[in-house]
C-alpha cells in the first residue's frame, strides 16, 4: 500500500474520530446508558459541531473575528423551515424533502454571507467583528418581525401582525412573527446530523488543503505580502467568509427541523449564541478544525455531565474556562508547561 | 412637543451609554482588548446598590459610595487575576474569550446570590421632575442627574488625562508599551488604574441606569454593554470625546427608532446605523485611520 502523506493521514483521524464517536452514541443509546435528556442534545450537538467548524474557516484560517454566525444559522434555519413547512403536503417523501431543505438553506445563508461579506471584511479586526455582531442581531431583529402567510391566491407578507396578511378564510399563517414557525417537520436525526458533519469537515478540510485554501491563509500571515504577489484578497476572503456561513446554514437546517416551534430568541440565535460557537473554536485551538469538534462536544456535553451541582453548573462552567484560557494561552504558563514537560522528557531519558 | 422629550430622554439614554462606553474605550485604548465583562459590571453595580439600601439599610449615597467602592476593587481583581496574564498573549482573541468567560462567572455569581427574578430597582434620585411649557414637557428628575452626571463625568476625565501624571501616564502606556516602561511608568499600575476607572464609572452607569428603568436581573447589563460598545466604536473606539458623541447618538436615534419607526425594530436600526457609519468612516467619527505600512 501507497504511505499516506501527513496531511491525508491527519484528515483520516479527524473522519475517523467522529464515526467512531458516532457509533459509540449509538450502541450507548441502543444499550440504553443514555438519558434522555442527554439524547435531545445529540442533534443539537450535530448543529453545534457543523457551527464551530465553520467558524473555524473564518477566525481560523481567514483570520477574521465573526460575532455573528449565528445569524447566518438563523437564515438557514428560517428558510429552511418555511421550505418544508410549505412543501410538507408537495413532497412527501421526507429525506428528499430534508435534502432539498438543506440546499435552500445553504444556499440562502451562503448568499448572505456575500451581501454581507462585501462590505463587511473592508474593515479590520475588532471594527469587523462588531459588525458582523449587529449584522447577526440584525438578522434576528427582522425574522421577529416577518408574518408571511399562504392561501390560494399565493403568499402574502406583512411587518406587522397576522390580521394585515389579508388571508382568506382557509389561509394559513407560516411564519408568525415572534412566535415564529410552528409545525415544522422534525426531519433531523443524528445519523443525519453524523453524515452532514462528515461532509462538513470533508469541504472544510479539503478547503484548506486546495490552492484557495493556501491563498485564504497566506491573506491571514500578511495581507500586504499576499497581494503584492498577486492574491486576490476580495475573492479569496469572500469564498472562505460565503463557505463559512452557508455551512452555518446547514447547521441551522439541523437545528430548525428538530424543533416543534422555532423561534428567533437572543438565547439560540443572538450573540450570546456566537459568542459560545467562537469559544468551541477558541479553546479547541484556532485554525484546529479537529479541537473544535472536540471542543463542541466536551463544551455541550460539560453543562449536562455537571447538572448534578444545579445551580452551580454555570458557574463552574465558566470558572473552567477562564482557568482553561490562562493556562492555554498565558506566556508563562506555557513557559511552565515547556519546562515541566523537558524535565519530563530528561528524567525518562536517563531510566532508560 | 413630543418630539422635544423624546430627543431629551434620548440625550439621558445616551448620557447613560457615553458613561458605559467610556469603560470600553478607555480600556481598548490601553489594553486593545474587548471587555466583555464590563456589561456585567454595571450589572453588579446596581445589585450592590439595591442590596445595600434594602438589605443594609444605608442611605442611597452611602450606597452608590459603597457600590463604586466595591465595582473598582471588582475590576482591578478581574484585571489582575484573568487579563493580566494574557495580555502579551500569542493571540489576542484568548483575552477576548477570559473576558467572556468573567462575564459568565458574573452572572451566574449574580443568579446564584439574587436569583433569576426581575427585581424592581427603586429610584435613588429625589430630584424633583422639572415642568415646562405649562405641563406639556415634564423632564423627570433621573433625566437631569443622567445627563449631570454625564458632563461632569466627562470634564473630570478630561481634565484628568490632560493635567494629572497619572493620566499623561495612560496616554503613554495607550501609545506605546515599551517606549512608556523605559520612561520609568508602571505599565501594569497603569491599566490597572484604567481598569478601575473604567469599573467605578460602570458602577455610576448601573445606578442611572436602573434608576431610569427600574428592573434588574442578572442580565441587565449584557444588551446595554453591548449598546455602549457600539456607541465607543461609533465615536471612534480609543476616543474619550467619541464615547460622549456616539452615546449620545445612540441613545437619541434609538428612542428615536423606537418613537417614530418601530418599537420592535429599534436595535435593528441602532445597529444598521453602525454598519453605515463605519462603511464611510471605518474608524468611527473621531476615530485615526491608521494606514498599515510595509
Amino acid at each position: 500500500m501507497k504511505k499516506l502523506n501527513k496531511t491525508t493521514k491527519s484528515n483520516l483521524i479527524t473522519y475517523g474520530m467522529v464515526i467512531v464517536l458516532f457509533v459509540l452514541m449509538q450502541a450507548l443509546v441502543s444499550a440504553g446508558q443514555i438519558s434522555s435528556l442527554l439524547q435531545g442534545l445529540l442533534v443539537p450537538l450535530c448543529a453545534y459541531i457543523i457551527l464551530a467548524v465553520s467558524l473555524n474557516l473564518t477566525v481560523g484560517i481567514l483570520g477574521e473575528l465573526s460575532l455573528g454566525h449565528a445569524g447566518f444559522m438563523c437564515v438557514g434555519a428560517f428558510t429552511s423551515a418555511f421550505f418544508s413547512k410549505c412543501m410538507a403536503e408537495a413532497i412527501p417523501v421526507s429525506g428528499v424533502r430534508y435534502f432539498l431543505a438543506i440546499l435552500i438553506g445553504a444556499a440562502c445563508a451562503g448568499i448572505c454571507g456575500i451581501l454581507i461579506g462585501i462590505p463587511v471584511l473592508r474593515l479590520k479586526g475588532d471594527y469587523l467583528a462588531i459588525v458582523t455582531l449587529a449584522f447577526g442581531e440584525i438578522i434576528k431583529n427582522i425574522v421577529n418581525i416577518l408574518f408571511i402567510g399562504r392561501d390560494e391566491a399565493g403568499f402574502h407578507f406583512s411587518t406587522k401582525d397576522t390580521l394585515s396578511l389579508g388571508l382568506s378564510a382557509d389561509g394559513e399563517v407560516i411564519v408568525n412573527g415572534p412566535q415564529g414557525i410552528t409545525g415544522t417537520p422534525k426531519d433531523s436525526t443524528f445519523a443525519i446530523g453524523v453524515v452532514l458533519i462528515l461532509i462538513t469537515l470533508f469541504i472544510v478540510l479539503n478547503l484548506i488543503h486546495s490552492r484557495s485554501g493556501r491563498a485564504i491563509m497566506a491573506i491571514r500571515d500578511n495581507r500586504i505580502a499576499a497581494e503584492s504577489i498577486g492574491i486576490n484578497i476580495t475573492k479569496y476572503k469572500l469564498m472562505a467568509f460565503s463557505v463559512s456561513a452557508s455551512l452555518a446554514g446547514v447547521a441551522g437546517v439541523i437545528y430548525a427541523h428538530n424543533l416543534a416551534t422555532l423561534t428567533a430568541q437572543p438565547k439560540n440565535f443572538g450573540y450570546n449564541m456566537s459568542i459560545m460557537i467562537l469559544v468551541f473554536v477558541v479553546l479547541g485551538g484556532i485554525g484546529n478544525i479537529r479541537g473544535s469538534v472536540i471542543a463542541a462536544i466536551v463544551l455541550t456535553l460539560l453543562p449536562e455531565l455537571l447538572r448534578g451541582l444545579s445551580d452551580y453548573r454555570m458557574l463552574i462552567y465558566a470558572v473552567v474556562l477562564i482557568v482553561m484560557m490562562l493556562f492555554n494561552w498565558s506566556p508563562k504558563a506555557i513557559a511552565w508547561r515547556e519546562q515541566y514537560a523537558s524535565k519530563f522528557k530528561r528524567n525518562k531519558k536517563e531510566a532508560a | 412637543m413630543s418630539f422635544i422629550s423624546y430627543l431629551i430622554n434620548g440625550i439621558s439614554l445616551g448620557s447613560v451609554y457615553a458613561i458605559i462606553a467610556l469603560g470600553y474605550t478607555m480600556v481598548y485604548g490601553i489594553a486593545k482588548m474587548l471587555n466583555f465583562a464590563h456589561g456585567d459590571v454595571i450589572m453588579i453595580g446596581a445589585y450592590v446598590v439595591m442590596a445595600s439600601i434594602t438589605r443594609a439599610g444605608l442611605p442611597p449615597f452611602a450606597a452608590i459610595l459603597v457600590s463604586i467602592v466595591f465595582c473598582t476593587v471588582l475590576g482591578v481583581v478581574i484585571e489582575t487575576v484573568a487579563y493580566r496574564p494574557l495580555l502579551n498573549a500569542a493571540s489576542s482573541l484568548a483575552v477576548l474569550i477570559t473576558a467572556i468567560g468573567v462575564s459568565y462567572l458574573l452572572q451566574n455569581i449574580a443568579l446564584l446570590i439574587f436569583g433569576a427574578n426581575t427585581i424592581s430597582f427603586a429610584s435613588v434620585v429625589s430630584v424633583p421632575a422639572l415642568v415646562l411649557a405649562g405641563g406639556a414637557l415634564t423632564i423627570t428628575g433621573e433625566t437631569i442627574v443622567t445627563i449631570i452626571c454625564c458632563i461632569v463625568i466627562m470634564t473630570a476625565l478630561m481634565v484628568f488625562i490632560k493635567k494629572s501624571k497619572a493620566g499623561q501616564a495612560m496616554l503613554a502606556v495607550s501609545e506605546d508599551k515599551g517606549a512608556a516602561q523605559l520612561m520609568g511608568i508602571n505599565v501594569n499600575g497603569t491599566i490597572a488604574l484604567t481598569f478601575a476607572i473604567g469599573s467605578a464609572l460602570a458602577a455610576v452607569a448601573g445606578v442611572l441606569l436602573c434608576s431610569a428603568y427600574p428592573t434588574l436581573t442578572p442580565y441587565t447589563g449584557a444588551m446595554p454593554g453591548i449598546k455602549a460598545f457600539v456607541a465607543a466604536v461609533f465615536g471612534g473606539i480609543g476616543s474619550i470625546p467619541g464615547a460622549l458623541i456616539g452615546g449620545i447618538l445612540l441613545g437619541v436615534i434609538e428612542i428615536f427608532g423606537k418613537a417614530y419607526i418601530s418599537s420592535q425594530m429599534a436595535d435593528a436600526i441602532v445597529f444598521g446605523v453602525l454598519i453605515v457609519i463605519l462603511l464611510v468612516k471605518p474608524a468611527g467619527i473621531l476615530g485615526k485611520n491608521i494606514q498599515e505600512k510595509v
